[in-house]
């Protein structure tokens, strides 16, 4: 019968009652714009904490048995021998060692710099492909995160391990932002990364034992049994998303964050329920009216859900657009990166639960009795 | 007169020498309503007959709290009474389901409400035009615009309420309640709100558009001053209603 929206009266009610219905825009707006920095932080944090991790080619990383699932890239020690062991299980299409440790150095420019030393075998498929310079090959070269190089670090420096004395120099820069628990990943050959995890300076030998050390072991392949391989090498896996879980803070920073805008999705649909409650509760005696004159409910319950829609969708477009300017203005020194789909999911899941929110309050109309439109005492 | 369909006919249990299918008009029965409930049950309608032809203009009188706006609201099926027949050209009013009543209202009912009740966002064309928005598809509906000049409201179809006078708004409203062209028109105390000189020209008009539009009115007031403008005249007392 009414198959179409009917926006008739929502239209004209928006419009005449632009000053109610305008505090409720901003806000939503408001929210939407808090929406928006909330997401471009949370972003912002997960590229700082694990896009390190995020480019490896790896499906997922083998650890030892038992280790703390929070400290993994830290304290994990295998053998080079698991490597052989994985390279051997179904499914498995390249393993490579692979080694990880978080050092203090300084360049020769006089840099204080925070770095994740990645070891990897040169001639392994993890081994990085740099943007400018060349590639892993010298026993003291390094290949570094493209925000090392914004952070000072040019190509030719060297980098001097504190404590240690070591020095590395830079022979490549990668194409992007790795990083690994908000540090500059910088990729070096395992040897050099063994000496350095074992605590030997330049020229000390290296036991036999710390020959044999590395963190994990890295695993690609398809439908891989992780739990057979475990087993048969005798470590731990996780999945590469798994093991973003053991970057340092990273499930406290995200979980915190997530909360934060669980909740705002929640003030929304209860802001967006409480305003179109008081309106419906104001509309009642008009409401009764129209159904009076023979309106159908459900025409009236489209007309009021369109209007909500309407309502939401220009509140949300205006604050993400003002979210969206804030954000190009935040600093490079917060984490904040504006990611088009999270920012889309965000805003639908805000204007789908304002409009769940709404909903409720607007079911009411099927509950106003047509008689209370007659005058007297009904 | 229309001939009535053959659905209203099995659906209304006909009596006698009346039968209230070929009623082109208002036809109530023996109708019974009790209102509230336990030991403060009111009879709100006590036995009423009741019936207006197309074109009659019947006015009903009596003391707050005597029953006229529950009978308004029974011949407008916006109540079911307990018991009796109501039907408005033919078709029961009493039909058990909300929607079909609904449905009933809109195709065959106009209602013209105290002060006239017309919603503040829309402008006096737009009021009219909402109504055959919603009107059934095969519903009379007439040229808003057209109606707004024929209550002599042509002039200020741009207005809302808030920017019309009293008597202006009580005009919009009984061109509201004509613009889907209802067989019945149900209307509860017009001139409540209205000096004495406003009053006389809303129930003129009234009575002007029943006859126009051929329609059956009934109208509930307080205002003895406007009877002589209808056609007949009844009482109600305590839910019974007579004619005076
Ligand atoms: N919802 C209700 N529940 C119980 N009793 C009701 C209800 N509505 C009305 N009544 C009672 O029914 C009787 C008739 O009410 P009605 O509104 O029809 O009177 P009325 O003649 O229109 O009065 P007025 O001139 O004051 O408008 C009154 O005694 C009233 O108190
Ligand atoms: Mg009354």
């Amino acid at each position: 019968m009414h198959r179409t929206v009917p926006v008739f009266l929502a239209v004209r009610e928006l419009r005449f009652a632009r000053a109610r219905f305008a505090l409720m825009g901003a806000v939503i707006a408001l929210i939407a714009v808090l929406m928006v920095l909330l997401s471009g932080l949370s972003q912002g944090l997960v590229r700082d904490g694990v896009s390190g991790l995020q480019q490896l080619p790896v499906t997922s990383l083998a650890f030892s048995h038992g280790v703390a699932h929070d400290a993994a890239f830290t304290r994990s020690v295998i053998t080079l021998d698991t490597v052989d062991s994985w390279s051997r299980q179904a499914g498995v299409a390249q393993a490579a060692p692979f080694g990880s440790a978080l050092i203090n150095a300084r360049s020769s420019s006089g840099v204080e710099i925070d770095l994740a030393l990645f070891g990897v075998d040169p001639g392994s498929f993890l081994a990085p492909k740099v943007a400018t310079g060349s590639p892993l090959a010298a026993p003291d070269g390094i290949v570094v995160s493209s925000t090392a190089a914004d952070a000072g670090l040019r190509l030719g420096d060297t980098v001097t391990v504190d404590r240690l004395g070591t020095r590395l120099t830079v022979v490549g820069v990668l194409a992007e932002q790795h990083t690994f628990g908000h540090v500059d990943v910088a990729y070096l050959p395992l040897e050099a990364w063994q000496a350095i995890h074992a605590g030997a300076g330049p020229g000390e030998p290296l036991s036999d034992r710390a020959r044999q050390e590395i963190t994990a072991v890295a695993v690609r392949g398809d439908d891989v049994d992780l739990a057979a391989g475990d087993a048969a090498a005798g470590t731990e896996s996780m999945t590469l998303s798994e093991s973003y879980g053991a970057s340092p803070g990273y499930t406290a920073e995200t979980s915190t964050l997530t909360l934060i805008q669980v909740f705002l999705y929640l003030i929304c649909a209860l802001v967006a329920g409480a305003f179109f409650t008081v309106w419906t509760i104001q509309r009642k005696h008009e409401l009764a009216v129209l159904r009076a004159l023979g309106a159908p409910t459900g025409y009236l319950l489209r007309d009021g859900l369109a209007q909500a829609l309407i309502l939401l969708l220009a509140a949300a477009a205006v604050g993400i657009g003002a979210g969206v300017g804030l954000g190009s203005l935040v600093g490079g020194g917060v984490p904040f990166a504006l990611d088009v789909q999270a920012v889309a999911v965000a805003a639908a899941l805000l204007v789908g639960l304002g409009v769940t929110g709404a909903a409720v309050a607007i079911a009411r109309i099927a509950a106003v009795d047509p008689a209370t439109a007659l005058g007297g005492n009904r | 007169m229309n001939t009535p369909t053959e659905t209203a006919r099995q659906a209304v249990p006909t009596t006698g020498a009346h039968d209230p299918a070929l009623l082109d008009g208002l036809f109530m029965q023996d109708v019974t309503m009790l209102l509230g409930d336990g030991d403060d049950t009111v009879r709100a309608l006590d036995s009423v007959h009741l019936t207006v032809a197309p074109g009659e203009f019947a006015a009903v009188v009596g003391p707050s709290g005597s029953g006229k706006s529950s009978l308004l609201a029974v011949a407008g099926g916006l109540a079911v009474p307990n018991s009796g027949t109501v039907t408005v050209a033919g078709r029961p009013m009493t039909a058990a389901s909300r929607r079909a009543r609904t449905a009933l209202r809109r195709d065959l009912v106009g209602f013209v409400f105290q002060s006239g009740n017309l919603l503040p966002a829309l402008t006096a064309l737009d009021q009219l035009r909402l109504p055959t928005r919603f009107a059934s598809a095969g519903a009379v509906k007439r040229d808003p615009m057209e109606l707004l000049a024929e209550v002599g409201m042509a002039g200020k179809a741009d207005r809302r309420p808030h920017q019309l006078s009293g008597g202006e708004r009580q005009r919009v409203g009984i061109a509201r309640a004509l613009v889907t062209g209802p067989r019945l028109l149900l209307v509860d105390e017009p001139t409540a709100a209205l000096d004495q000189a406003r009053s006389r020209d809303v129930v003129q008009m009234l009575a002007r558009e029943t006859r126009r539009h051929s329609v059956a009115t009934v109208m509930v007031t307080h205002d003895t001053e406007v009877l002589q403008y209808c056609d007949s005249v009844y009482e109600m007392m305590d839910g019974a209603l007579s004619r005076v």
